[in-house]
This record gives structure tokens, sequence and C-alpha cells, in this order.
């Protein structure tokens, strides 16, 4: 009986013997990401030694630079445990900060067929270059550095076949939200994506969708490798790595087939993501006072190219906050040189360093009693991005743009073929 | 494992989410386990910090705890809440629940099975769940052994203290 990728991937992690769905595995863990947010002081401990000081990467993302003291402090707890075990890939406040989920993926720090593990939720985000990716907590990522090792559950796996290609002003975001608008949660499975339109779209595309897997609740979000990954590590790594594909006769609980042609620009209601997506027309012409493209989901330089393209030559509209969040300072530098940064800012957009920012509601844009407002970043949970009367409608970058301009939640299909003209 | 557990039962629907029990305003910061335990559902329940007490259970739906990994199953542990029963249980909320101590069990049928203020009763040797109110009787799903254990006897922190890995906590 076949394997899928995830199958196959614990099984080598686990030492090889089978794993079916339903089993505990124990694997090594071939890269473990800690975060300024590992070292806050009410989850930290302090740890005396470390199962192999080569396996860790340690990020500053979330309060960057610190809002407040107790970050200051968990900043300057990370240094010190970096300088204590000799921690070589270190991304401190400078120039190669970024979000980890980006870093890791984008250095290629997450290789294909591997196991890695960080507190955060969205670490499922490596799950587009192919590797075992998820978050896992403070205390698992103590044990796991620690020990070496981590476990998991291995549930079932659904299959998504992407066919087709996605219509201009369409984004991966929009597939997202009709997986999780129409099929719900996926709390226990895996999800699974390959198929022939994986050749259109982009490794950000891709991480998009396996980023916003944690809203779903999946376990593991994997997706297939083609040439596009292979090169790209390959260019970025000098680490050998063995990428996985999924038997012929790979097992899945489910089989979906979605066509990229057929996606049209969809927004997450308030509060919730699962189950919870419309057609941007059922909620047009709500009122906005902040828009927010960023995070680990939408702060590529693909986000910036589509927002740059909209606002280009316009004004985000009187009383909207436009803040733009680039994932990495890498990227920053990348959508400075292409002219990005100086389009979006001339809009009146608030372009802001890399961190998880706004996303995250703590710092760098935090919404305001009775606010609205629409944002491309991974999450809406009410009280997400500050006060809990807020209402947090999610879309993509393209649609979030054009919602700045016009100040109301606005389709972007007029803006995405002006742009196009 | 053995021994059987029993309490009250609060109910709670689908996709009850890490931030509706540990708000940003409380995470994060300087806020104590005691600042972030009364902000435990203050959002979608205001006023339900006061009206449990220590030894009660929670009834869920479906993808309990979904969202982040910020430590609310510690706020639940801190509460005094004895065991959490969902239809299912976020996989990341789920380890939080083992590696902080929250007896957390998966039980198909659960939120069908209860209603506000019933009593639920736990059998931990073949994880049964019982109604005592209407006698029905349901089973969770095993977890295995080594993890119930750490549910219950305080999570990771205190083995990984033992086996000298990690420093005592002074405070």
């Amino acid at each position: 009986m076949g394997l899928n990728i995830v199958e196959k991937i614990l099984t080598r992690a686990g030492g090889g013997a089978p794993v079916a769905p339903g089993a505990i595995v124990v694997v090594e863990v071939d890269t473990a990401v800690l975060l300024d947010t590992s070292f806050m002081p009410h989850v930290w401990r302090d740890v005396l030694q470390l199962a192999d000081p080569e396996k860790l990467v340690v990020v500053f993302d979330h309060k960057v630079p610190p809002p407040n003291r107790v970050s200051a402090q968990a900043h300057a707890t990370g240094r010190e445990f970096v300088k204590r075990f000799g921690i070589k890939r270190f991304h401190d406040l400078g120039r190669e900060v970024g979000i980890s989920h980006v870093l890791v993926t984008d250095r290629a720090y997450a290789l294909p067929g591997s196991v890695l593990v960080c507190a955060d939720s969205h670490t499922c985000a490596a799950g587009a270059f192919n590797c075992a990716a998820r978050g896992v907590g403070v205390p698992e990522m103590v044990y796991a550095i620690t020990t070496g090792k981590t476990w998991f559950r291995l549930g079932e796996t659904i299959r998504y076949d992407l066919v087709g290609r996605l219509q201009p002003g369409v984004t991966t975001k929009d597939v997202f939200l009709h997986v999780a608008g129409v099929f719900g949660d996926h709390t226990n499975l895996n999800m699974e994506f390959g198929g022939s339109g994986l050749a259109h779209l982009s490794l950000n595309a891709r991480r998009t969708i396996a980023t916003q897997a944690a809203e779903v609740g999946a376990e593991f979000c994997l997706f297939e490798p083609d040439m596009v990954l292979l090169d790209y590590v390959g260019a970025h790594s000098s680490a050998p790595f063995e990428a996985q594909y999924p038997d012929a006769d790979a097992v899945y609980s489910k089989r979906r087939t979605i066509d990229l042609s057929a996606m049209q620009p969809l927004v997450a209601l308030p509060d919730a993501v699962v189950k919870n997506s419309v057609p941007v027309g059922e909620v047009a012409g709500e009122a906005i006072q902040q828009a927010f493209i960023g995070s680990c989901a939408n702060g590529t330089l693909d986000d910036f190219a589509i927002a740059a393209s909209i606002v280009r030559g316009r004004q985000v509209a009187p009383g909207v906050r436009l803040i733009v969040t680039p994932g990495s300072q890498q990227i920053y530098r990348d959508a400075l040189q292409a002219g990005y940064v100086a389009m979006l800012v001339e809009a009146g957009a608030l372009v802001t360093n890399s961190t998880c920012g706004a996303c995250a509601g703590g710092h760098m844009g935090v919404v305001g009693p009775g606010e609205t407002c629409i944002t491309a970043s991974t999450r809406n949970f009410k009280g997400r991005m500050g006060d809990p009367t807020a209402r947090i409608f999610m879309a993509s970058t393209a649609t979030v743009a054009a919602s700045a301009l016009t100040g109301v939640i606005t389709h972007p299909g007029r803006f995405m073929l002006e742009a196009a003209a | 494992m053995s021994g059987i557990i029993s309490g009250r039962v609060w109910k709670f629907g689908d996709n009850i989410n890490t931030d509706l029990m540990l708000p940003n305003s409380v995470n994060g910061g300087a806020a104590t386990l005691d600042e972030q335990a009364r902000e435990v559902f203050s959002a979608n329940r205001p006023g339900w910090v006061d009206e449990m007490r220590p030894g009660d259970f929670i009834v869920g739906g479906r993808a309990y705890g979904i969202g982040s990994n910020r430590p609310a199953a510690r706020s639940l542990r801190h509460l005094g809440i004895a065991c959490l029963l969902a239809e299912t249980i976020n996989g990341l909320f789920f380890r939080n629940c083992v590696n902080f101590g929250l007896l957390a069990l998966e039980c198909p049928g659960v939120s069908e099975a209860f209603e506000e203020m019933h009593t639920a009763e736990v059998s931990l040797t073949d994880c049964t769940v019982r109604n005592r109110d209407t006698g029905a009787v349901l089973q969770a799903k095993a977890v295995p052994d080594n993890l119930l254990s750490l549910m219950q006897n305080g999570g990771i922190f205190p083995m990984l203290e033992k086996q000298g890995l990690i420093a005592p906590l002074f405070r």
C-alpha cells in the first residue's frame, strides 16, 4: 500500500518503521525554530543543555522592535541563549530580520522531506517547501531542543488536486478562503496539495495556502515538490535533502479537485475563518477604518507587487489607514528596489519594518473599539487585532488594497484591469 | 492509568478559539496567571469565570482550541477545569493540554449528550464518559498512557526538570 507525503516524511524521521493513521510517531527533529515570544518570561524555562545547537534557528519576529519592557526582556533572554549555546542561525533586529515562517523558507532552512518545529501555529507555512512543519507550542519546543525529538499523531490525509489557472485579481488567498469556506475545519487531518495547477503558482503563492492551513486546524499541510521548488532550494542551500513525493497508490481519506480558473475574490466575515467565506460582492460597501497587508501569509514581494499596482497613482481614502508590513527586511529591500515601497508611500500607505505586528494585534496597527478592518493576514478572530468589539474581515492583498482606496470593502477587479492596461 | 473523575458541565460550541480563552489584552505581556485566567471567555461569555468553580468540566464542539500556540490550556488549568471533553480538539491546543497538564479528551457525540449543569463522569481506565443525569455512556478516544500521565501530573516541565534538562523555577 502506497504512502502519501506526510506518511513518507514521518516514516523516515521516525526511524523507518511503517506508520499508519492513528499512530503516535516519535521523530527526530531536523530543524527547531525559536522566536522572541518563545523567550517571554511567562512561558520560557531556563534550558541547561541542547541536543544539537546546529539544528536551531532563532528569529525575533513578533515584537520587533520591542513595544514594551516585557518584550525587550524576552529579546535579551533570547540573545543570552544564542550566545551561551553558540547558535549560528540567529536573526536579530537588523538587516536579516523577518517573520520566521518567511525566513525559514526564503533561506531554505526548511528542507524538502525534513521535519521542522516551532512554537507558532503558522509554522505549517513550510509545508509549501515539502517540509513536515508544524506549530507545537513553547513547552514542546523546550522538549524538542533539549531531547532532539518530538511526537506527532498521524492523521488521515485529504488530497487537493489543483487544476487550471487563476484569473487576474484572484490569488491563493481566495483559494484558501474557498477551501475553508466550503470544507470547514480539518482537525486531526493532513492536507496535501498537488496537481497540474501548481506549475502556475509561485512559491510565495503556495506558501500563503500552507500558512493558512493553521486556520482550518490541519495537522500538516504538504505540497508536492516540483522543479520550481527544487531549483530554489538548490540555489539557496548546500545542505543535502530528499524531497518526498506521494506514491501513485497513496491512500487518502478524500480527494478533492480545485479548479483555479473558477476561483473568485472572497472575504472571511469577522470572528472566524472556518465556514465563514462569502464573495466580496456580498459585503461590498462596508466602511473600513484600517486596511492591513502583511504577516507570514501575505507579506511577500508578490503581495507588494499586487498592492503597488493597485494604489499606484492613487490615494488611500480619507479616514482609512493602510498599513503594509513586509515579511522580511530582505523583502523590504527588494520592494524598495522594485519601486513598490515608493508607490505605496506616495499613495498614503504606512510601510513598517518587518514584524508580525498588526496581524498578531501586538503593535503597529492595533484596532480600536467598534472599528472595522479588512486584512490580508492570517486570522480574524474576535479581538485578534485589538479590541474585541472591532470587526475584522479577511481577504486577499488585492481586495484589501482596492478597499483602502475606496474606504469601503471593494472587489479588486476594476483596479486590477486598470493596472494591467 | 486508573481513576474516575466527575464534574458539572459547562457547554461551549464549535470552533472555540485560543484567543477567546486567552485574549491579547493579557497575553504576551506582564499579566500574571491570575490575571490571564480572569479573562477566559470574557469576549464570548462575560462573567463565566465567576460562575464556574474548580472541578468543573468543559464540553465543547468541533475544533476546540483552534488558533494560536498561546498557553490558553494553562489558563483553564489555573481556573481548576478538571477535564475538557470535545467532539474534536485542535492538534496544537491538544499538545498544550498535554504539556501544561490539562486533561483533555476527544469524545464524539459529547455535545449532543450533555446539557449545561449535567454531571459528567470520566473513567480514565477505559476512557468512557457517562452522563450521570441521563445515564448515557459514550466512548472517548484513547490517549496513550504517557501523554495521559503528563496531562495528570502537571505537564512536561516537571519531567524536564527531573531529567536535568531545564532549571527549576524560583518564583
